[in-house]
């Protein structure tokens, strides 16, 4: 595990570095980011990766309590890895995480938002928790970062367009920031709205998607332990393309269903309508489980491509977590509720 | 010599440096492969780059004729069939890409795509509507056609073009900026041959009345 994150620190140091070499051969007289050595806030975390350390610091010290202050993309994020939750499947490269988005807050090309998401701030940064709660409350993101303990999970991931990941996620489960807000009887549904901020968005310029982007859960779906408050990835904290300082994570839906940067939160009685949903209603419904037996209107979702694979595999229903989830579903007509 | 009047060198030097400008795609994508420079989806790349530079070359070969009338030079027509042809190269080359690497001859998985998904119902006969095409474009099979069913056959591009762009328009999830442009580009270049034709008839009306 270990040497997997040196690894990956290293190639992403080697990364930026030949970025820059590339930025300073097409603009020599521009010097801001091309001064740019590697930050120490990416050098002095990786001790954290020493296992001697991390043995000390479970043993009884708040891991939170421990983290700097502020945290920005590419610095360390610590999390338990002994999660229930970890599949054997081989884990996607750093790089193909990173560099494959499907953010269209940025960019509908999914090379792009690697590129284009460092205009994002994602400090400061509030999370609006409303709607039927007896304690509605805006959450400050380092108080979120601290209130529970953050847990590596490593989810597939199956995009609607028939591609899949492994990713090591960091987080915990939405279910406990739900649990501080208290929802009344009527939160049936979890509304999840996007930063909408053209400035910092460049994508929210065109109007390919209603924007802000929304998404939603049905109640039980966001109580579900499954569900995962995320801000990490690979040890680190998440890189903006990848849906900075946090976002959703729901691996047995596709992929579109797992909001990024989001800002609010709210709590209501009727079934929200996703971005996705207004764009295409016959393609994209609420629920947008992965199920390899109801196609997409326009594309086959029997079989996927793993990122890497040459060979495509058979697509899984509910992704491969029918075991977790399936129960959520029964008696409803899934093809109905597609 | 003009631009009107290029003489036989310069257009057989014109033709070889076409030649090699519409490699470079081709290049791009085998270097790419070679230095894994193909990004994290090398597959969806190969697919995406040979499709596109299918629908340009098909652009760029029906804009021969509309330019040739607009500019009076007349040479221009004898870069068109290498042109088309490159159209056919990157249209087998993006058909291929999609028999072998994407589906690996998944016969019923193909057969089911090409029944049931709309984009692929229409893009795969545009392509093959190109095999004719290419197999009578020899010096030799329009001779042994007749200009006027060579002319008559080679009326298929446009089926071959519009099923292109509309396969192109089918497919994309959200985005339609490139190809609502091929369809853009596609229409004008058809309403000029609508207005020649139209042009036409009345010049034989008048021809007829005289």
């Amino acid at each position: 595990m270990r040497q997997t994150y040196r690894y990956d620190a290293r190639a992403k140091s080697i990364a930026v570095a030949k970025s820059d070499h590339n930025y300073k051969k097409e603009y020599p007289t521009m010097r801001k980011r091309s001064d740019t050595r590697i930050p120490s806030s990416e050098i002095t975390p990786r001790d954290l990766y020493n296992r001697r350390h991390f043995m000390q610091l479970a043993a009884g010290v708040s891991l939170a309590g421990l983290l700097p202050k502020q945290v920005f993309a590419g610095d360390a994020l610590e999390a338990d890895k002994a999660s229930a939750y970890t599949l054997p499947d081989e884990k996607t490269p750093f790089k193909d995480v990173t560099h494959y988005n499907n953010f269209y807050e940025f960019s509908t090309s999914k090379e792009e938002p690697a590129e284009l998401a460092h205009t994002l701030k994602t400090r400061p940064w509030t999370i609006t928790v409303e709607g039927e709660v007896h304690k509605p409350k805006v959450f400050d993101i380092e108080d979120l970062l601290k209130l529970a303990a953050m847990e590596e999970r490593v989810y597939r991931l199956r995009c609607v367009e028939a591609w899949s990941m492994v990713i090591p996620w960091i987080g915990y489960p939405l279910s406990e920031l739900i649990k501080q807000v208290e929802p009344t009887g009527n939160a049936k549904f979890v509304e999840f709205t996007t930063l909408h901020d053209p400035m910092q968005m460049p994508g929210q310029r065109s109007s390919v998607l209603e924007w802000p982007y929304v998404e939603g859960l049905r109640m039980d779906e966001a109580m579900h332990p499954l569900t995962l408050l995320t801000f990490g990835l690979y040890g680190q904290v998440l890189p903006n393309q990848n849906g900075a300082p946090i976002r959703i994570v729901v691996p047995w839906k596709y992929g579109f269903k797992s909001p990024k940067s989001i800002v609010k939160i709210r709590f209501v009685e009727q079934q929200p309508v996703s971005a996705w949903m207004k764009a295409g209603p016959d393609e994209y419904g609420f629920y947008s489980n992965v199920n390899p037996d109801i196609d997409h209107a326009r594309w086959s979702q029997a079989k996927e491509r793993r990122i890497g694979d040459f060979f495509k595999r058979q697509t899984l229903p509910f992704n491969g977590y029918a075991e977790q989830v399936a129960g959520l579903y029964s008696g409803m007509d899934l093809k109905k509720y597609f | 010599m003009t631009l009107k009047n290029l003489d036989q060198r310069s257009l057989q030097q014109l033709k070889a440096a076409l030649f090699l400008l519409a490699l470079i795609p081709c290049l791009r994508l085998v270097g790419g492969a070679l230095t894994d420079g193909l990004g994290t989806n090398p597959i969806e790349k190969i697919t995406r780059t040979t499709g596109y530079w299918t629908l340009t070359f098909l652009m760029i070969t029906l804009s021969v004729t509309p330019l040739r009338r607009l500019t009076g030079w007349l040479w221009l027509v004898r870069l068109r069939r290498m042109l088309g042809l490159f159209a056919f190269f990157y249209g087998s080359l993006h058909f291929l890409t999609y028999l072998v690497l994407d589906q690996f001859f998944d016969w019923a998985s193909i057969i089911k795509d090409i029944a049931k998904r709309p984009y692929i119902t229409i893009g795969f006969p545009a392509f093959l509507l190109m095999i004719p095409l290419a197999l009578t474009s020899t010096d030799k099979m329009i001779k042994k056609l007749g200009g006027k069913y060579w002319r008559r056959l080679h009326r298929l591009v446009y089926a071959t073009a519009i099923g292109g762009v509309v396969h192109y328009w089918w497919l994309v999830k959200k985005d339609l900026t490139n190809p609502v442009t091929f369809a853009l580009i596609l229409a004008l270049l058809l309403s000029i041959r609508l207005y020649y034709a139209a042009q036409g008839i009345n010049r034989s009306k008048l021809i007829q009345h005289s």
